[in-house]
């Protein structure tokens, strides 16, 4: 191909423009164009994209009281969804320049609750009536046509020539025959994708390197205080109460796995309760310790019901029973909560003997093991 | 025109002049037409993928609002912000900031709820959408693909919600957080691995509310954003279904074209959608994380709740037996596993593949482009029901205790009722369902061989009463229709086949002509007026029996 070529399409130096290329523009001429009317021009324009007008339907007669009627509807609630607008930018901007101060206060000004709802009404109706307003003009107004388009299936001769040029194209690259080349490409792009995702390696954690799944912050001689550090006596908790209590270190009342409930029986509770096997002398005379993390999903259990003896789980109802050792007696969870083993220091204030005993919280695969 | 010495049909006016400009830069005056003619069917249900769309736009516009203010860190600060109850207590900056963002920002409350409200709309709109696909059939061949990207983008959209649920590190969501933590740890063998690469260590770690951001506004919203888009491509390319109907084929689209009457109408209902949220956002509220207070592990309140769209898995974790399997080396695969990650990734693995099994099941590889009714396929009607039953039971379950408080019903009462429900009231559904589309698709043929029921009792000589039928269309000798059954719908009522005038345009005073509206009826050809001379009513209501074409062949319906 040279420089001076001046078929069409090329980029050579023709200064004559390029002929039409195919299709209607040599069906029609710009003379014949110019001598259609603008419906002629689109219904042709509409058949060479396979859609044909069945029916119109025109709009409402010009001057009619049915015309004057909608486009008076249409009308007022273009205007009401201006006026909305308007209003919202009057409340947004005006609030605290010659409306009341609108941001919230204890006492609780009047305009600072209608603040909020204000904006969404005037915003939401500007909106509403800016769309009721473009549906009925739609449907009032405007012709209504049904038009039919065709759907093409697909073409056999498309299929076969842009298969041909595939093949061909893999054909030519010798891929089929070259069986280094493919084994090589198949090994770059193995190692290639290992390349790209080993950043993320950055992201693995090793679960099991120091037990922190198993452990918490109690330990032996940690003082159970209460979520403002005060520690506890026996004595100070009436019978049957529940408190929730948290290691005596710095942030420990924040520690996820840490909370506790110090809860003190009453004395037909003291007769009846059987503790977990080999965890009798865990309690401390009619108290006795429960973690607060539910071993179903790890939610605080929280609601203590102490006629049933019965700790409840908001989140999905799991239900344990503080005399027979915190055993699940109801709902999804399948474990006692643990228990911490309690005493009292020489100044007579609850400490923990030692950690929990086994791991605090949801299950998981290998909690048995560590 | 004929003054200027233009070329002919060279534009005149400063618009046609500015548009050839354009068009000689671009080239586009052939696929702007191709688009502007585009047939859409005129269906209401085709619109509800759309009102997804639009909640889409107004939570990218809301959100990218809500991140100018929303520190995503877990640093913990003192709050000293408007809120007084709150002032001087210990907090992460994420809820202080999102606390700031509803008190001291000006109108930062009102487009914090619009972005929940629309993402609570969006989701509904997503299922609802889907359901419509389902029970009309429209994920059929050729339509599998658009239909596996619809299930992936309903599971984004639900992680989307997830991820911005937990971001404002209030009780409610950081104990949501707590859920999502143990669902991470139950996964058998890799769960704890799971749990630490994602929250960098153990519950709850420093990392976990700046990286569920990052995947909250940047990769959910990319791919969701990559998957509409190819939804909509793949949508345009193979155009819409439609409802089966006179004119109606496997190769046609039967509507209006894009312009001006369907984008007028997707406009309109783009604002109205618009609307609607920001209403809500003002004058319903929702998740005041005021009052829930900062996240705590060791508190929690009653009836804790997520949104909707995640009922369902708390309710199936509810529901669920406490059945932990101990294997042997004293591993454990916890009894959580079951009712969050194998049920949620069954359900919607069966979504996903429904289109595949069902083509295996019936052998049916062909291309379809009319839709299906509900009543024609009665056992994926039955199937649909059943899993609709089945979700809805899982969704009661997900907030029994609060029914169980409103209604004071035993909690254990309702949670026993979610088990026992979610197995056998499906099989009830599917059994129930599957009669009434049998007994629909039986009315349809009796009222096609019969004709409508008029209301009008005859007596004959010899004095027996019989109720005159109207027929759809030719009778045999013995008064039979001849009409076969064609997957559309049937009219039922007498009006639906003009057995009434349509009512005189007004609402004070008549704003038509009356005699102008009888001549309009007479001259469809069809109804009471057209019928005047010979009282025999024989038209189906379809074009081709002299129906009106601009009812897009509904005969069904009766809009004017």
């Amino acid at each position: 191909m040279n420089t001076h070529e001046t078929r069409p399409g090329s980029a050579g130096g023709s200064d004559t423009p390029g002929p039409l290329h195919g299709g209607p523009d040599e069906d029609y001429t710009p003379e014949q164009l110019a001598a259609m009317s603008r419906e002629e021009l689109d219904i042709l324009g509409a058949r060479y994209d396979g859609v044909e007008i069945l029916h119109v339907d025109p709009g409402p007669e010009p001057g009619s009281r049915l015309e004057k009627r909608a486009v008076r509807q249409v009308g007022w609630t273009f205007a009401g969804a201006g006026i909305s607008a308007l209003l919202f930018l009057v409340v947004y901007a005006g609030s605290g320049w010659f409306l009341p101060e609108w941001a919230w206060a204890e006492e609780g000004t009047t305009w600072s609750a209608l603040f909020t709802p204000l904006l969404g009404l005037f915003m939401g109706l500007a909106f509403t009536l800016a769309g009721v307003g473009l549906v009925l003009y739609t449907k009032k107004l405007l012709p209504h046509e049904t038009a039919v388009q065709d759907k093409h299936d697909g073409s056999h001769f498309d299929r076969v020539t842009t298969g041909a040029t595939l093949v061909g194209g893999l054909h030519n690259s010798g891929l089929a025959r070259r069986k280094l080349l493919t084994r090589s490409l198949g090994f770059m792009g193995a190692a290639f994708g290992l390349m790209l995702i080993a950043p993320l390696g950055g992201m693995i954690k090793n679960p099991n390197k120091g037990n922190p799944l198993g452990r918490t912050n109690w330990a032996e001689g940690v003082r159970l205080v209460r979520d403002d550090g005060s520690p506890i006596r026996p004595g100070d908790q009436q019978p049957g109460s529940l408190e929730t209590v948290f290691p005596a270190v710095p942030g420990g009342n924040r520690q996820s796995d840490a909370a506790t409930m110090l809860i003190r029986l009453r004395p037909e509770q003291v007769t009846s309760d059987r503790p977990r096997e080999g965890q009798a002398d865990f309690g401390y005379g009619d108290y006795v310790a429960y973690s607060k993390i539910c071993t179903h999903a790890g939610c605080p259990v929280s609601l203590y019901e102490q006629e049933t003896s019965r700790i409840l789980c908001p989140c999905h109802q799991s239900q344990f029973d503080v005399t027979q050792g915190a055993k699940p007696v109801f709902g999804p969870a399948t474990r006692s909560l643990p228990q911490l083993p309690i005493t009292v220091d020489d100044e007579g204030y609850f400490v923990a003997r030692s950690d929990y005993i086994e791991a605090v919280g949801p299950t998981y695969w290998n909690r048995e093991r560590i | 025109m004929a003054a200027t010495a233009t070329a002919p049909g060279a534009p005149t006016s400063r618009l046609g002049k500015a548009a050839t400009e354009f068009d000689d830069r671009l080239i586009v005056a052939g696929p702007v037409r191709r688009t502007l003619n585009k047939v859409f069917p005129d269906h209401w249900s085709f619109l509800l993928g759309e009102i997804a769309l639009y909640c889409f736009i107004l939570l990218l516009l809301s959100g990218t609002y809500l991140t100018f203010f929303f520190d995503a860190t877990m640093t913990e600060v003192v709050y000293d912000g408007e809120y007084d109850p709150l002032r001087g207590t210990d907090m992460s900056a994420a809820y202080a900031s999102a606390l700031d963002l509803s008190f001291d920002v000006r109108g930062g409350l009102f487009m914090r709820q619009m972005h929940h409200w629309a993402a609570l709309l969006f989701v509904a709109a997503i299922v609802v959408h889907l359901l419509r696909i389902f029970f009309t059939g429209a994920f059929r061949r050729p339509r599998e693909s658009n239909w596996l990207i619809g299930v992936v983008m309903l599971v984004l959209s639900l992680l989307m919600g997830v991820t911005g649920y937990t971001l404002p590190d209030d009780l409610l969501s950081g104990t949501g957080l707590r859920i999502i933590s143990a669902i991470l740890l139950s996964i058998p063998v890799i769960g704890t691995w799971v749990h630490f690469a994602i929250f960098n260590g153990d519950f709850v770690g420093e990392e976990i509310i700046g990286r569920f951001y990052i995947a909250h506004v940047l990769i959910f919203p990319a791919i969701l954003l990559a998957l509409i888009a190819v939804h909509l491509l793949i949508l345009v390319k193979q155009k819409h279904t439609q409802f089966p109907g006179p004119g109606r084929t496997e190769h046609n689209v039967v509507g209006n074209r894009l312009f001006p009457t369907f984008a007028g109408k997707a406009t309109g209902l783009l604002l109205v959608v618009f609307g609607v949220c920001a209403a809500l956002a003002g004058l319903v509220q929702i998740n005041p994380v005021w009052l829930w207070g900062p996240y705590n592990p060791a508190q929690v309140s009653a009836a804790s709740q997520p949104d909707w769209y995640i009922l369902f898995l708390d309710g199936s974790t509810r529901i669920f037996p406490a059945w932990d399997i101990n294997l042997p080396g004293d591993y454990t695969i916890p009894a959580l596993f079951w009712p969050t990650v194998v049920v949620a990734g069954a359900m919607f693995t069966v979504l996903a593949l429904y289109p595949m099994i069902e083509r295996k099941l019936t052998g049916d590889t062909a291309a379809h482009h009319l839709l299906q009714r509900p009543r024609d396929v009665p056992v994926r009607t039955s199937l649909g029901v059943m899993a609709l039953t089945f979700y809805l039971v899982l969704v009661i379950s997900g907030s029994n205790d609060v029914i169980a408080d409103k209604f004071t019903i035993s909690l254990n009462a309702m949670t026993w009722f979610g088990r026992i429900g979610v197995i056998v009231f499906p099989a009830i559904a599917y059994m129930i369902t599957y009669r009434i589309c049998l007994g629909l698709q039986q009315h349809d043929r009796e009222v096609l061989e019969h004709g409508i029921e008029t209301g009008v009792i005859r007596r004959l000589p010899h004095g027996e009463f019989i109720e005159v039928h109207q027929p759809l269309g030719p009778v045999d000798e013995h008064g039979h229709g001849q009409l076969a059954y064609g997957g559309a719908p049937v009219p039922k009522r007498m009006n639906q086949v003009g057995g009434a005038r349509r009512a005189i345009r007004g609402f004070f005073t008549p704003i038509e002509q009356p005699s102008a509206v009888e001549l309009e009826q007479q001259g469809e050809g069809r109804g009471l007026a057209a019928g005047e001379a010979a009282r025999e009513l024989t038209s189906s209501g379809r074009p081709s029996d002299g129906g009106r074409p601009s009812d897009g062949g509904r005969p069904q319906d009766t809009r004017d």
